[in-house]
């Protein structure tokens, strides 16, 4: 993590009301991760405790503290993908993914006439049987 | 040239559409990024000269050219799915193109701000007031008397918050309309600035809609000389499902930790920033443009049963054959909407159960089927309508498992302020579990210990378990600070109520 980018996000924020969660996204975006060090940087800037911030980066499940450099492959599992059998195929995609890839359960993408659904990075994917995902998985 | 129209909604993206989209391109065709029509079944649909084709795939471009692909629908607006409809929010879904700005203005749009930039602000209040439009989010509050409120009370600055954190699921309108007509949002809240006093909006989104994300960034940017001097900037969430209940929201976008606050005061007098906030959801801002429309309040108020008034965006979801949005009157019945408009479930087994609003929302049985889809009718029979979604289950379904599902979410995703939802999910997690394991045996290690002087100690029966599960749902109903904790119980006893055998 480099201090120059870091006060460079937290320039391009200045003047914005409520700017911690805009700059976290793009802290979290450009290192992967919110660490202590970035915490303490930014209750620095804007004027905040460091228990302030840490509280806010830990309740939200979008920042981690730590970097994971695998790739995330994130399914859901809500009532709506639950109805349409994604607990009969998650166990496939976490044999697929094993400690290469990190399977995120999340709770919904908003597909849910059509799942089981997954996402990754930016793309979507719906109507995912378990060949389907197991390649999602493999290809991630 | 021909022309054919794709549309770039996510779940037509997610089942495939940029692929055909690419495959007519490079076949010479001239090919239109639509909205949705909402027959998510039949997506990625292809549509030419007005006849549908899905779900189609590359492969079906020849015999969609040349009309003999077996995939046809016919006339899409004739389509049955389509003409059963009453569209007033979705009236262009799947008929433009979401960032075309001469689109939008050759359907009508801008017609309801220009007439309300004519008015004064209590003159659209009042019609706001007289359509009976009432918070689309889940709590049905109305709109008009929030927004009177608001414009009522004293401020040096007002704002509008619009409500995207559709976390919800079974629910997607939101997505659908911020994707598909990402304009009629912006206009609905700049309306709402003229009516209240507001000099700027934020749409708070969920990061797990990247498409609306963009979307919406975009029409802000190209609508910023109409709606000026108003000024709206999206705001992403990160990931907290409790951020959608309002005050959560609100800490949310004030860069804290999304925890739930207590009312009083009402957001409407103390909101973001401790200012007079409207916070309205997505659907809610969206109906504002026709109903501010020439004669629009008055047909509004005449749609509907009883004190649901207007139309209403449902999302059938889960198994269901023919899952997608459909948007009609208040009063229809769920039976209706299950077997005639959506096929029954997508398996072809008998329908065990509908969750109706969401995570928080009831389980209803089939002999359920006949209420009318209004807020009262609902609430009556210990049910909510919440934001119109359906989740259909076949009777495959294990009704004890979606119970505990219910608890586990509501533990992940408590922001832990209030006792009866941060504690009482875990332990609802916990004493299902003991239920489905046939009750518990014996009183548990820190039950029996000497300290312990009100514990009982002896095990209780699986009778007596029940009684506890229902005792707790009572406590987090009635002592949760918002709906998250309180509305927990609605499918757990709900599922308990209509599927004890489940629970043996």
């Amino acid at each position: 993590m480099t201090k120059a980018t870091l006060d460079q996000i937290i320039a391009s924020h200045a003047g914005r009301d409520g700017a911690l969660l805009p700059i976290l996204h793009d802290i979290q975006h450009a290192f992967g991760c919110v660490d202590a060090a970035a915490e303490a940087a930014l209750a620095a800037a804007l004027n905040l405790s460091r228990a302030e911030v840490h509280g806010v980066v830990s309740f939200y499940h979008d920042f981690t503290p730590d970097a994971d450099p695998r790739p995330e492959v994130q399914v859901c599992r809500a009532e709506s993908c639950k109805a349409r059998g994604v607990e009969a195929i998650i166990g496939a995609a976490e044999a697929a993914a094993g400690s290469r890839v990190k399977l995120k359960t999340v709770y919904c993408l908003g597909l849910c006439s059509s799942g089981p659904n997954a996402r990754v990075g930016e793309r979507v994917y719906a109507r995912l049987d378990s060949a389907a995902l197991v390649k999602l998985v493999e290809n991630a | 040239m021909t022309i054919v129209r794709i549309s770039d909604d996510a779940l037509a993206l997610a089942c495939g559409a940029d692929e055909v989209a690419a495959a007519f391109a490079k076949a010479g065709c001239t090919v239109e990024r639509t909205s949705s029509w909402g027959m998510q079944w039949l997506e990625p649909l292809v549509e030419v000269d007005g006849k549908g084709f899905g779900p189609a795939t590359p492969a079906d471009l020849a015999a969609i050219l040349d009309g003999s692909s077996a995939k046809a629908i016919g006339t899409i607006a004739e389509h049955p799915f389509i003409a059963k409809q009453q569209r007033l929010t979705f009236a262009r879904a799947g008929k433009t193109r979401p960032l075309n700005l001469d689109d939008y203005a050759a359907t009508g749009g801008w017609a309801g701000l220009n007439r309300a930039r004519a008015m004064s602000g209590e003159e659209v209040v009042a019609e706001v007031l007289a359509s009976g439009l009432r918070g689309r989010g889940g709590a049905g509050f109305p709109a008009g008397i929030k927004w009177k409120t608001v414009a009522a009370a004293p401020g040096d600055r007002k704002y509008i918050v619009c409500n995207a954190d559709e976390g919800d699921s079974a629910t997607f309108a939101d997505r659908m309309l911020m994707e598909g007509d990402p304009f009629q949002l912006v206009e609905g809240m700049t309306i709402a600035a003229h009516a209240v006093g507001a000099g700027k909006g934020y749409i708070y989104v969920r990061s797990e809609y990247p498409h609306a994300i963009a979307k919406l960034n975009a029409a802000i940017e190209l609508a910023k000389g109409i709606i000026a001097p108003f000024e709206l900037e999206v705001r992403v969430g990160a990931g907290a499902y409790v951020c959608g209940e309002e005050t959560s929201l609100l800490n949310s976008i004030e860069g804290k930790r999304g925890e739930v606050r207590a009312k009083p005061p009402l957001p409407a007098l103390k909101g973001l920033f401790g200012r007079p906030t409207v916070v309205n959801n997505v659907l809610t801002l969206a109906a504002i443009p026709h109903i501010l429309t020439e004669g629009g309040a008055s047909l509004y108020d005449s749609l509907g049963v009883a004190r649901s008034k207007g139309t209403m965006p449902i999302q059938l979801a889960g198994n269901i054959k023919h899952g997608g949005l459909f948007e009609t009157a208040f009063g229809i019945t769920l039976g209706e909407l299950i077997n005639d408009i959506g096929g029954g479930t997508a398996t072809g087994r008998p329908v065990k159960a509908v969750q109706v609003g969401g995570p928080l929302g009831a389980y209803l049985a089939p002999a359920q089927f006949a209420i009318p889809f209004d807020y009262e009718a609902y609430a009556a029979a210990d049910a909510l309508i919440g934001h119109a979604g359906l989740t259909v289950f076949d009777d495959s379904a294990d009704m004890s498992g979606m119970a505990r599902f219910a608890m586990e979410f509501c533990a992940a995703e408590s922001c832990g302020k209030c006792t009866p939802c941060r504690i009482g999910s875990t332990r609802g997690v916990e004493l299902i579990d003991r239920i489905k394991a046939g009750g518990k045996a014996k009183a548990d290690a820190v039950e029996a210990l000497p300290q312990m002087h009100n514990a009982r100690k002896s095990g209780r029966s699986h009778g007596e378990e029940i009684q506890l599960l229902e005792d707790l749902c009572e406590t987090m109903k009635f002592g949760s600070l918002c709906a998250l904790g309180g509305f927990t119980p609605y499918p757990v006893m709900s599922a308990l109520k209509h599927w004890p055998e489940d629970f043996a």
